[in-house]
């Protein structure tokens, strides 16, 4: 339990009544989040409550209006500089794999490596294979994404992020896309990242991963954070009434 | 039990009357239109073929075959002519040999073709030079052939295309006070040969602008944005004749009088300037096709938006718009010949100068017949190569 102590004093995000409006539409209403170095934390929330916003807003794929963001102690502003600094800082797998078709697997891990991280050619070539290993698809180097499964390609997803060495890593429902069959190899990859020490925030409605590989869940709801506790508490004790609810929906199937 | 063995497909054997029947007279409709188009293909192609073989005088085509080729060049220095397509197939071989599929495809095409002219009743002199040039080009296939498995030879053979231009515009034009390689002006170039150096120079010189103008135009500084805009709605909004006049008769008018752009260059000019903005509209196609996610992805992996727009947006942009840009390259081949408002004796300025020759008075049919024909091989060859390039690079598989 002292590590957990330890973690908890140490920040690596700090989010602080951020705002964010699509024209009128108020999509974040005051969000306040702190997350801790190493920790995993679960995000779920019914659909359109604007937990993909928040997490874009992270990495600045969304600018928010109002409010302060701090990664690792960079404040997010209009500063491009400070912008790349946190991109590099963050990585992120998203719903749809988002892999660049034209490129093989194993140029679209090494692509960002070589040309943003300025890493030898031979060295993020290295990585690359290392990565493939600790994804599972080392044989599928050479592959082009179409020519991969749906899990396959989340994995490739995953090891081309972790290329840029991040310390937090950002997943918008990862395993929304695939098929039932495919979930489980993708959610074992995080939990063996999860299991490394990296810091995770991740949107998902797989409640097994929750229960076992997150520190804490925290329940969105019209733009703002309800409730966040430890999974064993978020489970059997959770305070709000729309917590309840939505538990019970998505429980109960 | 089922026999569960898995069984090869049942195999189709249809012969000639059977398609007949599944094609051509399927309904009574079909037959109809088969009777019909039938009907229409005697009707226009029996006296077409009849004059082209029987009453048609071709003796205008390889009398004047050389003007054709090559228009008023020096007939003492058409050797150099050679060098260059010499140089250019056996590069085309090499290429084939290393890379296979496509360059091998469009050597073994223009191989054949090569062969095919030496049916042609060419004097004996020239049937050589023929000769020469499709074993130059099987000589670089075979050794391009051999070399395949060394990679390194790809750069060289890369380093020696783009050495090309200066070789080429080093034999034509030759040098001055040099014996061997005597200046040529360009009013002396001509024929199919100054055809292609328009279209070739055009097409090199338009695709590169026509890019970047379609990123201008979707650039975040208003400025470089208005340009784009401005640019490539004017040069849309005018005709491609009216270009060609300005720049080889107006554009002298704007520079000082000590600077002399040469005749043929301003044409190239023209062509490029003209082009480019079509390519950039269809770039810009591309470009809005290429998924947000694609870009979201690059920058959250840290590419920035330079490197972003290179790696990631580009190739797939420019890859769909492959068909749209070949048909504005044909375009361009065709439109070729226009110049001759420019005065210059292009493969159709050079047709309508034999044709005001009084020798060959009445001979228009024959001799427009077979610039068009000309054309028609040319324009075809690229169509087909760029339906094999979109195979090759899975055009809309994704
Ligand atoms: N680029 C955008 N422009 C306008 N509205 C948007 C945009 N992105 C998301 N929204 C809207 O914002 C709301 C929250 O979206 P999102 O953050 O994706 O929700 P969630 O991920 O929780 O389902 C939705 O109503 C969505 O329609
Ligand atoms: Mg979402």
């Amino acid at each position: 339990m002292d590590c957990v102590e330890t973690r908890m004093s140490d920040p690596i995000i700090v989010a602080e009544d951020v705002h964010k409006w699509f024209g009128n539409f108020h999509v974040l209403r005051g969000v306040h989040l702190t997350v801790s170095r190493g920790e995993v934390l679960v995000i779920c929330g019914p659909s359109g409550s604007g937990k993909s916003t928040f997490i874009r807003i992270i990495n600045r794929l969304e600018e928010h209006q109002r409010g302060r963001i701090a990664v690792d102690g960079i404040e997010l502003t209009n500063d491009l500089r400070n912008i790349e600094a946190i991109r590099r800082e963050i990585g992120m797998v998203f719903q749809q794999f988002n892999l660049f078709p034209h490129l093989t697997v194993f140029e679209n891990i090494t692509l960002a490596p070589i040309w943003a991280r300025k890493v030898k050619r031979s060295d993020a070539e290295k990585q690359a294979l290392e990565l493939l290993e600790r994804v599972g698809i080392p044989e599928q180097a050479q592959k082009y994404p179409g020519q991969l499964s749906g899990g396959q390609q989340q994995r490739v997803a995953i090891a081309r992020a972790l290329a840029m060495q991040p310390k937090i890593m950002l997943f918008d429902e990862p395993t929304s896309a695939l098929d039932p069959e495919m979930i489980k190899e993708v959610l074992d990859v995080m939990g063996e990242l999860a299991a490394s020490g990296m810091t995770m925030i991740v949107i998902t409605h797989e409640m097994g991963f929750a229960r076992e590989v997150a520190d804490r869940i925290a329940f969105f709801d019209e733009g703002r954070i309800v409730e966040a506790a430890a999974p064993v508490d978020f489970f059997t004790a959770p305070e709000h009434e729309r917590t309840k609810l939505f538990l019970s929906q998505i429980l109960h199937h | 039990m089922q026999n569960r063995e898995i069984l090869p497909p049942p195999m189709l054997r249809i012969g000639p009357l059977r398609w007949l029947k599944d094609n051509l007279f399927s309904t009574r409709y079909n037959a109809l239109l088969t009777f019909l188009a039938v009907v229409f293909l005697y009707l226009t192609l029996h006296p077409t073929l009849e004059w082209v073989l029987w009453h048609a005088r071709w003796d205008a085509i390889p009398a004047n075959l050389k003007l054709f080729l090559v228009g008023i060049y020096p007939m003492k220095d058409v050797w150099r002519v050679w060098v260059c397509v010499y140089w250019i197939l056996l590069l085309l071989g090499l290429s084939g040999g290393l890379w296979g599929r496509l360059a091998r495809e469009a050597a073994l095409i223009v191989g054949s073709g090569a062969i095919l002219l030496l049916l042609l009743p060419f004097s004996w002199m020239e049937r050589l030079w023929i000769l020469g040039a499709v074993l130059g080009l099987f000589g670089g296939l075979s050794i391009g052939w051999l070399l395949r498995e060394r990679k390194s030879w790809r750069k060289d053979v890369i380093i020696l295309w783009a050495l090309s231009p200066l070789i080429v515009v080093l034999f034509l034009g030759g040098l001055p006070n040099n014996p061997l390689l005597s200046p040529v002006g360009t009013n002396q170039w001509g024929g199919l040969m100054l055809t292609f150096m328009l279209a070739i120079v055009g097409i090199a010189s338009s695709f590169p602008l026509g890019v970047l103008l379609a990123l201008g135009r979707q650039s975040s500084l208003p400025v470089i944005r208005w340009i784009s805009i401005l640019y490539i709605e004017v040069v849309r909004g005018v005709p491609l004749i009216t270009v060609i006049f300005m720049t080889s008769i107006m554009l002298p008018l704007f520079l000082p009088a000590q600077v002399r752009v040469d005749q043929a260059l301003r044409a190239m000019v023209a062509f490029a300037l003209f082009t480019s903005a079509y390519i950039a509209e269809n770039v810009r196609g591309g470009l809005q096709a290429v998924p947000r996610g694609q870009i979201e992805a690059a920058k959250a992996v840290g590419l920035s938006g330079m490197l972003t727009t290179f790696f990631i947006v580009l190739p797939q942009a420019l890859r769909v718009v492959i068909p749209a840009n070949v048909g504005q390259f044909i375009s361009l081949f065709k439109d070729t010949a226009l110049v001759f408002v420019a005065s210059l004796l292009d493969l159709f300025g050079m047709a309508k100068s034999i044709l005001a020759n009084p020798d060959w008075l009445g001979r228009d049919r024959e001799v427009l017949l077979f610039i068009a024909f000309v054309y028609w091989l040319f324009t075809y060859f690229l169509s087909r190569m760029s339906r094999r390039l979109e195979k090759a690079l899975g055009v809309g598989e994704r």
